[in-house]
C-alpha cells in the first residue's frame, strides 16, 4: 500500500450503495413488522426460504433487468421468454425418448439457456448494432415469445417426466433451522434447488458487475454513453453483452420456474417483467442507467415477495390489494430516491461552494 | 526546427451534409513541443481533432505517426497509437469512481484489479497534485477536478501525442497555471501536445508553434515568436480586425431622474442569498466574480429560473411577481443561459424553430405563428446577426458554438425584451463573434434596452458595462462605476480587502 492516508480515507457511500442500503433497511423493517404483527409463519426460518423458493425466477429476472438497466437499456421480454422456455421445456420433457434422465434433464436445461441466449443475441444485435430503441425491440420480443408459446400449445402442459419431477421435488433440508411441529416431529427447513440457483445468480452477477471489466463497462455505458465511447470502451459490444446476459438469465429463470411448478401454459409468468422492473427500481437501480446493484434488486424482489405474503396472510387477501401495495411501494421508493439523491446533490453543491469560497492556503 | 516530427497530417478533408468542414488541411507536430491550433468557431479545429482521434472518419488525407501511416477508426485506435485527448466537455463517467475513470477502457485482461488500480490512481493524483481521492465518486468532484482527472488519465497512457481541446475553459487561474506546469513537464518528457484554446494569452504563455485554420482551410503554421498577437488575430479572422478597443464604451444614463426599469429588494432563490439589485432603462451592467461566486445564480433568480424564495421585485415602479421563466418573459425579460448546450439550444430542432421558440411561448400555444411568419423571422435574424448556417432548416446542433449562441440571441431579440440578461454569451466563442456580440449589446442599450452582462473576461466586462456588481462567496461585495472601472480595481474587489 502506498501509505498515503488519502487511500485509507473511508469514502461516503455512492448513490447506488446508499439506495441499496435503503432497500435492505426497508426489507428488514417490513419483515420484522410482519414478525411482530402477524407472527405465525413469519417467526419460522422456513418463511424466508419459502419467499426464496416461490420467487426464485423473479429474483433471476430482476438481475437480468438490473444488468440492462444499469447499461441504460430495458428488457421487457423476460416474462415472455420465461413463458416460452417453460412451455418448450415441458413439451420436450414429455416427448423426449432418451433413456437417461440425466441426459434428458441436461438437454432440457441447455434448451432453456438456448432459448434465452437466442433472444438475447437477437435483441442485443437489434439494440446495439442497429441502434433501435430497446423498449420497442424487447416489446416485440415479448410478443414474439408469447406468440410462440401459444403456437407450441394452446392447452396447459403438465410435465410427466419422472426424473424431472423428482428433481423438482428435491429440496435441501437444514434441520437446525427447522421447527418442531405439534405432533413432536422435527420439520427441517427446506430449500429448493431453484432458490439456491437464484442466490448463486445474484452473487455471480454481483461479482461480474463489480470485478469484471465487462461489468464496469456496463456501468460506464449507462453513466454516459458518449463518455464511455471516448474512454475507449467498445460501447456496442458492451451493450450487446448486457442483452445477451439478460437473455440467458431469462432462459435460466424459465428452467427454475419449471422446476418450481412443473407445468406450462400460455400465461406463465405473465407480467413478471413488470415485477422485475419494480424490484430493480426498489433495489436502487435508476431507469436512467449507470446506477444500480443486483444485491439491491434481490432485496427489491424480496420486498415484493414479502408484501405478497403479508397480504395473503392478512384479512385483505385479494390480488388487487397486493397490486396496490406494490404500486404504493414503488411510488414511495421513487420519491424516496429522488429526495435522497437531490438532498445529496444539494449538500455536495454547498460543500463545493464553501471550498471555492475559502480557498486553502498553500 | 530540428526536433523529430511525431505526427503529420496531410491533405485532410472532411465533409458533412452541406458543409465542407475540412479542405486539405496539413498539420505537423514535433516531439517535445506545444503546438497551438487556432481558428474561429467553425474554422474546423474540433473537426480536425475528431478526425485525429477517430471520432469522425476522414474523407481524404493521410495521417502519419512517427513516419508510419496509421488508420484510426475509433477513439480506441487512437489511444492504442498513443494519441490521448482531453475534450472541452468532460468525457468521463460521473457514476464511476475517480480511479475507474482514469483506467477504464485501457487495462489488460477481463478482470478489474481494484487494489492496484486505486493505488496507481492515488500515486498519479498525488504526483500531479490533483485534489481527488481514487475511490471518490467522480460526480462528487467539482468540474475543475473532473477536468484534471481527465488530464491525468490522458497523461498516464504511454502517449506520444496529447490533445488538449479547450482544457482551460472551466479552470480558474490557479488551476490553469497548474495545468501549464503539467504541460511543460510533459513537453520536457518528449510528448507532443496539441493545444486548442480561445484564450490568446494562454497560447503565448505555453506554445511553441501555432497553426491557424480558417473556414476549414489551413492558413499557415508559424513560430510563436514570429507571430505577434495582433497578426494572429488577423490571420484567424481573415480580415483586418476592427480594434477591440475602438468599441465605444457605453456611457451610463446619468442624473437622479433616471427611472429604474427593474428593482429587486432582498431577492433570493433556492440557490442564491438575498440581494438587492436594480437596472435603469438603457443601462448595461454586469455581475462579476469568480466561478461559483453566485453571479449566475443571481441572474437566474431574477429570471425565475431557480425557485424564488423571497424578496420584492418592481418593474417600471410596479410590484410584480416573478416565480418562473414564463412570468419573467411576460414582463419582457430575456435570459441567455450560461450552459448553452443544456439550457439553451434544442439540439435536434432546426435553426428556424430554435429562433421562434421564445416568441411562440409568449404568444401562447393557441395562437401559433404561421409558417410564413416563422420563415420570415428566421431569415431576418440569420441575416441581421450573420448566422452561418446552411439553411434555416439545418438542425442547430450542426452549427458551430458561436453560431448556436447567435441563434439563442436571435430567439430573445425576437421577443423584443425590455431587459436582456446575457450569462457568458461569449464563452467558447471566437474573437470575431465576441466583438460582434459586444457591439450588439451596446447597440441594443442605445435603443433603450437594459442589459445585464456576465463574463469571466474582465476586460470584456469593462468594455461593455457602465456599472459592475462584484460578488464573492455568494454575496455582493462591491459596486463599481465610472472611473472606478479599471481592471486593477475589479480584481481588488473580487479578491477582497486583504489581497
Amino acid at each position: 500500500m502506498s501509505g498515503n492516508n488519502k487511500n485509507v480515507h473511508r469514502e461516503p457511500l455512492t448513490d447506488a450503495q446508499l439506495l441499496m442500503v435503503i432497500s435492505i433497511g426497508i426489507f428488514a423493517a417490513m419483515y420484522l413488522g410482519a414478525m411482530v404483527t402477524l407472527g405465525g409463519g413469519f417467526l419460522k426460518a422456513q418463511q424466508i426460504f419459502d419467499l426464496l423458493n416461490d420467487n426464485a425466477a423473479l429474483i433471476i429476472i430482476s438481475c437480468a433487468l438490473t444488468v440492462v438497466m444499469i447499461g441504460g437499456g430495458i428488457n421487457i421480454s423476460v416474462g415472455g421468454v420465461i413463458g416460452l422456455t417453460v412451455m418448450s421445456c415441458a413439451l420436450f420433457l414429455n416427448n423426449c425418448t432418451i433413456e437417461s434422465d440425466f441426459v434428458t434433464i441436461l438437454l432440457t436445461f441447455l434448451l432453456a439457456l438456448g432459448i434465452g441466449l437466442a433472444f438475447g443475441l437477437l435483441q442485443g444485435f437489434l439494440v446495439s448494432y442497429l441502434e433501435i430503441q430497446p423498449f420497442i425491440v424487447t416489446l416485440a420480443g415479448m410478443f414474439l415469445a408469447r406468440g410462440l408459446t401459444t403456437i407450441l400449445s394452446v392447452n396447459p402442459v403438465k410435465v410427466t417426466h419422472a426424473g424431472f419431477l423428482a428433481l423438482s421435488k428435491t429440496k435441501l433440508k437444514i434441520s437446525w433451522l427447522g421447527y418442531v411441529a405439534q405432533n413432536g416431529n422435527l420439520i427441517p427447513a427446506k430449500i429448493e434447488i431453484g432458490a439456491i440457483v437464484a442466490v448463486a445468480v445474484v452473487l455471480i452477477m454481483w461479482m461480474v458487475l463489480r470485478y469484471l471489466k465487462l461489468g464496469r463497462n456496463i456501468y460506464a455505458l449507462g453513466g454516459n454513453r458518449q463518455s464511455a465511447l471516448m474512454l475507449g470502451i467498445n460501447v456496442k459490444k458492451t451493450c450487446f453483452s448486457s442483452y445477451v446476459i439478460s437473455g440467458v438469465l431469462s432462459g435460466l429463470a424459465g428452467f427454475v420456474f419449471l422446476m418450481h411448478k412443473p407445468a406450462g401454459n400460455a400465461s406463465v409468468a405473465m407480467r413478471s417483467e413488470m415485477d422485475a422492473i419494480a424490484a430493480s427500481i426498489i433495489g436502487g437501480t435508476l431507469l436512467t442507467g449507470g446506477v444500480g446493484n443486483v444485491i439491491g434488486s434481490f432485496f427489491g424482489a424480496m420486498i415484493l415477495a414479502t408484501i405478497q405474503k403479508i397480504i395473503a396472510l392478512s384479512p385483505l387477501n385479494a390480488s388487487w390489494w397486493q397490486e396496490m401495495a406494490n404500486g404504493a411501494m414503488l411510488g414511495f421508493f421513487i420519491m424516496l430516491q429522488s429526495v435522497v439523491l437531490s438532498a445529496r446533490a444539494k449538500s455536495r453543491g454547498k460543500l463545493e461552494a464553501n471550498q471555492q469560497g475559502h480557498p486553502k492556503k498553500e | 526546427m530540428e526536433s523529430e516530427i511525431v505526427l503529420t497530417m496531410r491533405g485532410i478533408c472532411k465533409y458533412f451534409p452541406g458543409v465542407r468542414a475540412l479542405e486539405g488541411v496539413d498539420f505537423t507536430l514535433r516531439k517535445g513541443t506545444i503546438h497551438a491550433l487556432m481558428g474561429e468557431n467553425g474554422a474546423g479545429k474540433s473537426t480536425l481533432i475528431k478526425v485525429l482521434t477517430g471520432v469522425y472518419p476522414m474523407d481524404e488525407g493521410e495521417i502519419r505517426l512517427e513516419g508510419n501511416t496509421v488508420s484510426i477508426h475509433s477513439p480506441q485506435d487512437a489511444q492504442n497509437c498513443g494519441i490521448s485527448t482531453v475534450y472541452q466537455e468532460i468525457t468521463l463517467c460521473p457514476n464511476l469512481t475517480v480511479a475507474e475513470n482514469m483506467f477504464i477502457g485501457r487495462t489488460e485482461g477481463r478482470r478489474v484489479d481494484w487494489k492496484t488500480m486505486d493505488r496507481r490512481a492515488g500515486e498519479l493524483l498525488d504526483s500531479l497534485g490533483i485534489p481527488a481521492r481514487p475511490r471518490q465518486q467522480l460526480g462528487s468532484c467539482s468540474l475543475a477536478v473532473q477536468q484534471m482527472v481527465a488530464i491525468a488519465r490522458a497523461v498516464d497512457t504511454d502517449c506520444k501525442v496529447l490533445i488538449l481541446d479547450e482544457p482551460t475553459s472551466s479552470l480558474d487561474d490557479k488551476e490553469v497555471e497548474m495545468l501549464f506546469r503539467l504541460m511543460r513537464d510533459l513537453k520536457a518528457r518528449g510528448v507532443g501536445i496539441v493545444f486548442v484554446t480561445h484564450f490568446l494569452e494562454q497560447v503565448y504563455a505555453v506554445s511553441d508553434q501555432i497553426t491557424v485554420l480558417r473556414n476549414g482551410k489551413l492558413v499557415g503554421e508559424y513560430d510563436v515568436r514570429e507571430l505577434p498577437q495582433v497578426q494572429l488575430v488577423e490571420k484567424m479572422i481573415g480580415k483586418d480586425l476592427e480594434d477591440l478597443s475602438n468599441i465605444k464604451k457605453h456611457t451610463a444614463p446619468t442624473g437622479q431622474n433616471v427611472q429604474p426599469l427593474y428593482e429587486a429588494e432582498g431577492l433570493s432563490s433556492t440557490e442564491s442569498r438575498p440581494f438587492d439589485f436594480h437596472i435603469a432603462k438603457g443601462e448595461v451592467n454586469g455581475f462579476t466574480g469568480l466561478l461559483g461566486s453566485g453571479r449566475s445564480e443571481s441572474v437566474r433568480a431574477i429570471f425565475g429560473a431557480d425557485r424564488v424564495t423571497g424578496g420584492k421585485v418592481k418593474i417600471n415602479g410596479k410590484d410584480v411577481h416573478i416565480a418562473s421563466p414564463h412570468d419573467a418573459m411576460k414582463q419582457g425579460i430575456g435570459y441567455l443561459p450560461e450552459d448553452r448546450k443544456r439550457d439553451g439550444i434544442i439540439a435536434d430542432l432546426s435553426v428556424r424553430e430554435n429562433i421562434n421558440l421564445a416568441l411562440q411561448v409568449m404568444q401562447g400555444f393557441f395562437h401559433p405563428l404561421s409558417k410564413a411568419q416563422m420563415r420570415q423571422f428566421a431569415d431576418e435574424y440569420i441575416a441581421a446577426l450573420q448566422i452561418k448556417t446552411a439553411s434555416q432548416d439545418t438542425p442547430i446542433k450542426a452549427l458551430s458554438g458561436g453560431n448556436q449562441q447567435k441563434v439563442i440571441l436571435a430567439r430573445w431579440l425576437l421577443t423584443h425584451p425590455q431587459y436582456l440578461i446575457l450569462d457568458e454569451p461569449t464563452r467558447g466563442i471566437d474573437v470575431g463573434t465576441k466583438t460582434e456580440i459586444q457591439k450588439l449589446v451596446l447597440k441594443l442599450s442605445e435603443e433603450g434596452m437594459s442589459v445585464t452582462f456576465i463574463s469571466s473576461e474582465i476586460e470584456e466586462m469593462l468594455r461593455t458595462c457602465s456599472r459592475l456588481i462584484v460578488m464573492r462567496d455568494r454575496k455582493i461585495v462591491g459596486e463599481l462605476t465610472g472611473d472606478e472601472l479599471t481592471q486593477a480595481n475589479v480584481m481588488k474587489t473580487i479578491a477582497g480587502g486583504e489581497g
